[in-house]
């Protein structure tokens, strides 16, 4: 009897067990069927590289909102990077234990909240900024309602991600060889900087990869700062419209107007497909990482 | 006369320092961030946070500035993610388990189901939202409080997982060992030794998903539908706080601009909540764990 149960149990978790593999596949399967509608009559370089976006006239270039997305991302990173790493060399590297005890609520809060609570704190303080402060201190006029705004709202949203990764990767670094670099007199610079960042450049650049796949699939904040124009942007002050803004507005008019729908579901599968191909890199970083530590 | 090595020395030294300096800078500008966020939203919030806020369901004209509350979002919201927590830790829970009794660390299901847990992990939840859109469609449901519970269990299920499997890889082999010796069959060992031993993980595994679910507004976006009314039952359509709160961000109305404040710092309060609880129980729930 109770043998029995074992094997039942075993079977029924082994079969629970599939679920993430075959949930990945039906994302992927599920989202293809849905824009099979407009890939079979439009090719997808058009799709993909044309920047006509009129779905009235049945024209659905997604270049525009595939620049939105990658302008406020790179933003986002050239922003947040430097600052999450030198954060992270602070925590590991500088500060005494408790600090460094005392920082890990605080990112992981940071990592909580909402994103829409970030977009409306974007929206409160990051928008006026740049509209007001930014843009006029370097001759443009700008609503604020734009890339930068929501650029800096996702660097601020990827800290976390970044300094959690990046911190882990530091503390595989063995002491003794901070201890060898310090005791040949460099300063605690230099031996950050030659032997710490060097030893855990693979795992920067995994982290780097995780917080850029984070920011890249970001809805709510960004779409309620960016200012949603289907244009594609010109400058850091201009106005964007990422993929995932144009899915999230236009839930409600995709089913009146034909293969809308597939064009927005093919939105979704790219940007499904985007961040697949960046988390398998990280991922591959990451285990040569740990391969190479242990 | 050797002026040239002090020199180094001291610039050496200069570097060292500034750059102390700005690595302290960073960590305060990224702590600096979330006091600046807190601060402005309750500070904002503070002239239209009121009790008829949290008791009372939007009246008529609401989204152009008259009376009403945000006891349906809240309300559904709540619901929502209970609902979806649970579904995602029914699927959570057998898979974690099956990974760590069943299998080795190293084994090939353990790595590869890890790995998609990942890679689940990074979906955007507005791709969830749409897949959850065709879900539902193909299941002909309509936009409802169910079909948000199931998109948001999608959504909530590898980060429970993966929380959940880092506690109990944890448990000593030892403990497994001699449950095994003990005559109990693996079975046994996964539900007398193996949840116990990490239970408080498994509730901050259960708040952080809770947390997630109860905060993420674009999975639900195509899914739960919204609605003034708190929602009666599964089919029934539910408003979610999230969403309530981008609604009336996005009115030209001050007033109903002033609420969307108020309801962020709902949000917000509630997320603190969720957060510290888990944070609480997390240390407390240790009376049958073996140390």
């Amino acid at each position: 009897m109770r043998l029995i149960r074992d094997v039942l149990a075993r079977r029924g978790m082994g079969a629970v067990t599939t679920l993430p593999g075959l949930l990945v596949l039906l994302v992927v399967v599920g989202l293809f069927l849905k824009s099979r509608a407009i890939l079979a009559v439009e090719p997808l370089s058009r799709l993909l590289f044309s920047s006509a976006w009129h779905p009235l006239k049945g024209e659905f270039g997604l270049l525009p909102f595939i620049s939105g997305t990658v302008w406020v991302t790179v933003t986002a990173l050239v922003l947040a990077l430097p600052v999450s790493i030198l954060a992270a060399i602070y925590l590991s590297e500088y500060a005494p234990r408790w600090i460094r005890e005392a920082a890990k609520p605080v990112i992981d809060l940071l990592a909580g909240l909402p994103s829409v609570v970030y977009g409306v704190w974007g929206v409160l303080i990051v928008v006026p900024f740049v509209g007001g402060v930014l843009a006029p201190a370097c001759g443009v006029v700008s609503s604020g309602y734009s890339i930068l705004a929501g650029g800096i709202v996702l660097a601020i949203m990827t800290f976390p991600t970044i300094i959690h990764v990046t911190l882990e990767v530091f503390a595989t670094i063995p002491g003794a060889l901070r201890d060898a670099s310090l005791s040949l007199g460099a300063t605690k610079w230099e031996t950050t900087r030659r032997v710490v960042l060097r030893k855990g450049a693979q795992g920067i650049l995994a982290a780097s990869v995780l917080g850029f796949s984070r920011a890249f699939g970001e809805t709510m904040a960004v779409l309620m700062v960016v200012g949603n124009v289907p244009a594609v942007p010109r400058s850091l002050f201009d106005p964007g419209y990422p993929l995932p803004a144009l899915i999230a507005n236009n839930y409600g008019e995709m089913m009146s107007v034909p293969r809308y729908d597939a064009a927005l579901m093919l939105a979704s599968l790219v940007l499904m497909l985007i961040v697949l191909f960046f988390n398998v890199l990280a991922r591959w970083i990451l285990v040569r990482v740990e391969r190479r530590t242990r | 006369m050797k002026p040239l090595p002090d020199a180094r020395l001291n610039r050496r030294k200069r570097t060292d320092r500034a750059f102390r300096v700005l690595a302290l800078a960073s960590a305060a500008a990224v702590l600096l961030s979330l006091v600046i966020i807190l601060g402005a939203i309750l500070w904002k919030s503070l002239p239209a946070l009121s009790l008829s806020m949290l008791t009372r369901t939007p009246k008529g004209g609401f989204y152009l500035g008259k009376e009403g509350g945000i006891l349906n979002a809240i309300v559904g919201s709540l619901e929502l993610a209970i609902g979806a927590t649970a579904i995602a830790f029914l699927l959570s829970l057998p898979l974690v388990l099956y990974l760590n009794v069943y299998k080795g660390r190293a084994s090939k299901t353990a790595v590869w189901t890890r790995f998609f847990l990942d890679v689940l992990w990074g979906v955007p939840s507005i791709v969830y939202g749409a897949f959850g859109f065709i879900v539902m469609l193909a299941l002909g449901l309509r936009a409802s409080l169910l079909a948000g519970m199931l998109t948001v269990a999608l959504l909530e299920f590898p980060i429970m997982s993966r929380a959940i499997d880092e506690v109990m890889r944890l448990v000593p082999r030892e403990l497994k060992e001699a449950s095994a010796s003990l005559g109990a069959t693996r079975f046994e060992t996964a539900v007398k030794v193996l949840v116990r031993q990490s239970a408080p993980g498994i509730l901050t595994g259960v708040l952080l998903a809770f947390g997630r679910g109860v905060g993420d507004a674009a999975s639900v976006l195509f899914t739960a539908g919204f609605t003034d009314r708190v929602p009666g039952g599964l089919l029934d359509p539910a408003a979610t706080l999230p969403l309530a709160i981008f609604f009336q961000l996005g009115t030209p109305f001050p007033e109903v601009r002033e609420r969307a404040y108020a309801s962020a710092a709902i949000l917000t309060l509630i997320i603190l909540v969720i957060s510290l609880a888990g944070r609480a129980l997390g240390r407390k729930a240790t009376r049958h764990v073996v140390k």
